[in-house]
């Protein structure tokens, strides 16, 4: 039988191979549950891990997932390393979607816009997302309220905000009654990168962050201090850095990368306010952070394989008639896969009769 | 008096899955572990419970295999966190991904289909004026939610098995040397919790409101996750701690029909920020947390290193 034992020491190489470890155990369940639901496995693995990147509007559509994916998983990954738990990013994204779309509704006339004011719209949602995140940090901060269960419980109240919003004062006056507000005009959308699909500049931004957040954790002082704080809070205590200053940053610095997220994804793909900004990115950004190991640059692995599942559940939905909720349950398996596989980091298996 | 009483009832009703639901989360807190899947557990023993009772007919059906359900999910749970060491807060929130995921998958057939489940009551004392009516006229469940919140609380206090329990909770390793299974006893805790969250997420769609939609359980789990905190620990308090939650559930309801101008989804808010207030007026207090947290919360126990 084979049974676990204690390394030694943290194997180094397993803790680099059990993300990849982790996204070949999901598509092996994947393939079981296929099979299980009747379907071909390679036809539908096939679906939903190559078809995708068949051709360059495939690659465009991943990479549309991935804009809102990699902007919130850099700042939760920023977040989870300074033992902060903002679960809400969901609910950042959603205020900061408000507060973007909120502001263009204002001064769209239809034949303004241009990077300035789009500029401004972007600036907008960050300082949704922002606000939204500073509520935790200062209930945390002044009352110590649990993160967790705080930005958690403000994710259904941004979703209800929102919904209030576009049912009432940003409703489309010539909408016919339907809870959306007016199309922006073209001057609000982020412009295309690619001629002909709908990869926007939001990538740029995504990359950037996710480089800047890299630069952050690993090269400035304040990023040294967030991470001592997180692995060793006593360490960091007696060093003298501010645990509280370390919730502050880290909750403004993801609360305003998942507004960015909402902002983009309302001038982008999604082009005006409607009830559901979001399917769900907030959530799968935190899956996204941790199958990245908390790395500003890994996580931009892990927002491709996510994207990846989101775009091959659509796809799914089309050619095998499979119900998009599918994709929930391969993120939900690819965290379980992940963790099952960072047992190998402390633990070895070893073969004994 | 004859308004009250039905919106009475009807807090009752709105209170107990967050007290089902609670009440196991609280045996695994006492036993060291948080589980953040019970949003995930509740789902699908919702739609589990809620199908096998379409199908049958049989509400009582619905309701052991929404518990057997939550336990299945649970027991996955304790396998990764407390036999391979993995993040407890990770899991659970992969549990509650996966759940919210699932559940919609199996539900796709059952959208929008509705059942009726009888309220039996007491016989005689629903009887009773104005009193009868509201706590004697409910899902047997209801009457279940109270002798369990008993039978936790006598459990705790009274007897050796909750001592052990609690010194899981508080000092695994002290428990540990003391020739205690840690591992075995906190998979008995989680798989208690599991069966109360599932009874929690079958009672939503059986009881509470009998159908299904998907996500139905909107945040009720992470509610009861809360109300552990706000109880201090304390099974009483969870019970006095859910119905107040039930009460400005069904307030939010009846606003606008009391005359209330406020809009609807801004009454829909209402009970995650009564979650929050509550958070924060419990948690000023850091004596109050610190002296009645179990110690080892969150912190996994390896018996072999």
């Amino acid at each position: 039988m084979f049974r676990l034992e204690n390394r030694a020491a943290p194997s180094t190489l397993m803790a680099w191979c059990s993300p990849v470890l982790a996204v070949l155990l999901t598509m092996l369940v994947a393939g079981a549950l296929f099979w299980a639901l009747g379907k071909d496995p390679l036809a539908g693995l096939n679906v939903f891990f190559l078809e995708p990147l068949r051709d360059a509007n495939g690659w465009a559509e991943v990479g549309v997932k991935l804009i809102p994916l990699l902007l919130i998983s850099v700042g939760l990954a920023i977040c989870f390393r300074a033992n902060v738990f903002n679960i809400g990013a969901e609910g950042q994204l959603v205020v900061g979607a408000l507060a973007a779309g909120a502001f263009v509704l204002q001064v769209d006339t239809g034949e303004n816009g241009g990077f300035w004011l789009i500029s401004l719209a972007l600036l907008c949602g960050m300082a949704g997302g922002m606000f939204w995140a500073a509520i935790v940090a200062f209930l945390k901060d002044r009352f110590n309220a649990n993160e967790i269960l705080v930005s958690l419980m403000l994710v259904y109240v941004a979703q209800h905000l929102l919904s209030y919003m576009v049912h009432g004062a940003l409703r489309d006056p010539d909408g016919f009654g339907f809870p959306q507000s007016s199309l922006f005009s073209d001057g609000f959308l982020l412009p295309a990168v690619l001629p002909g699909t709908r990869l926007h500049v939001g990538i740029v931004l995504a990359l950037a962050a996710a480089v800047l957040g890299w630069l952050f954790l690993t090269r400035s002082m304040s990023g040294f201090r967030l991470r001592v704080g997180g692995m060793a809070p006593l360490a960091a205590r007696y060093a003298g850095f501010s645990s509280r200053k370390a919730l502050w940053m880290s909750l403004l610095l993801s609360g305003a990368l998942a507004g960015l997220a909402g902002a983009a994804e309302v001038m982008g793909p999604v082009g005006q306010l409607t009830p559901s900004i979001s399917p769900g990115y907030g959530f799968a950004a935190i899956i996204v952070a941790f199958v990245g190991r908390l790395h500003p640059l890994g996580v931009i692995f892990s927002a491709f394989i996510m994207s990846l599942i989101y775009i091959g559940g659509e796809l799914a939905q089309s050619r095998l008639g499979l119900p998009n909720a599918i994709t929930g349950i391969f993120q939900g398996i690819l965290l379980f896969s992940l963790l099952a596989c960072d047992v190998l980091i402390t633990k070895r298996l070893v073969w004994r009769k | 008096m004859d308004a009250i009483a039905p919106l009475l009832a009807a807090t009752i009703n709105a209170g107990t899955p967050l007290m089902l639901a609670a009440l196991g989360l609280l045996i695994n807190e006492k036993s060291g572990v948080i589980n953040l899947g019970s949003e995930g557990m509740m789902l699908m023993a919702a739609i589990v419970g809620f199908a096998v009772a379409v199908q049958t007919g049989n509400a009582g059906l619905g309701f052991v295999l929404g518990a057997l359900t939550g336990m299945v999910m649970a027991a996955f749970f304790a396998w990764l966190t407390v036999w391979l060491g993995a993040n407890q807060v990770a899991c659970g929130l992969a549990l509650s991904l996966f759940g919210v995921g699932a559940s919609a998958y199996i539900g796709i057939p059952f959208s929008g289909s509705s059942l009726v489940v009888a309220k039996t009551g007491i016989p005689f004392l629903k009887d009773i004026p104005f009193v009868g009516p509201a706590l004697f006229e409910q899902h047997y469940m209801v009457y279940v939610s109270w002798v369990l919140c008993a039978l936790v609380t006598w459990f705790l206090a009274r007897t050796r098995a909750g001592l052990v329990l609690r010194a899981v909770g508080e000092s695994p390793s002290s428990a540990h040397s003391l020739g205690y299974n840690v591992r075995l006893i906190r998979l008995g805790a989680l798989m208690f919790g599991g069966a109360c969250c599932g009874l929690a997420g079958a009672f939503i769609c059986l009881v509470y409101t009998p159908m299904w939609v998907e996500n139905i359980v909107a945040g009720r789990g992470w509610i009861a996750l809360a109300l552990t905190t706000f109880a201090t620990w304390r099974p009483l308090r969870v019970m006095l701690g859910a119905y107040l939650f039930g009460g400005v559930t069904i307030l939010s309801f009846h606003a606008q029909a009391l005359g209330v101008p406020v809009a609807s989804q801004l009454l829909a808010m209402m009970p995650y920020l009564a979650t929050i207030i509550v958070l924060v007026l419990i948690s000023r207090n850091a004596n109050w947390i610190r002296l009645n947290m179990p110690a080892s919360l969150g912190k996994n126990f390896n018996p072999n290193s």
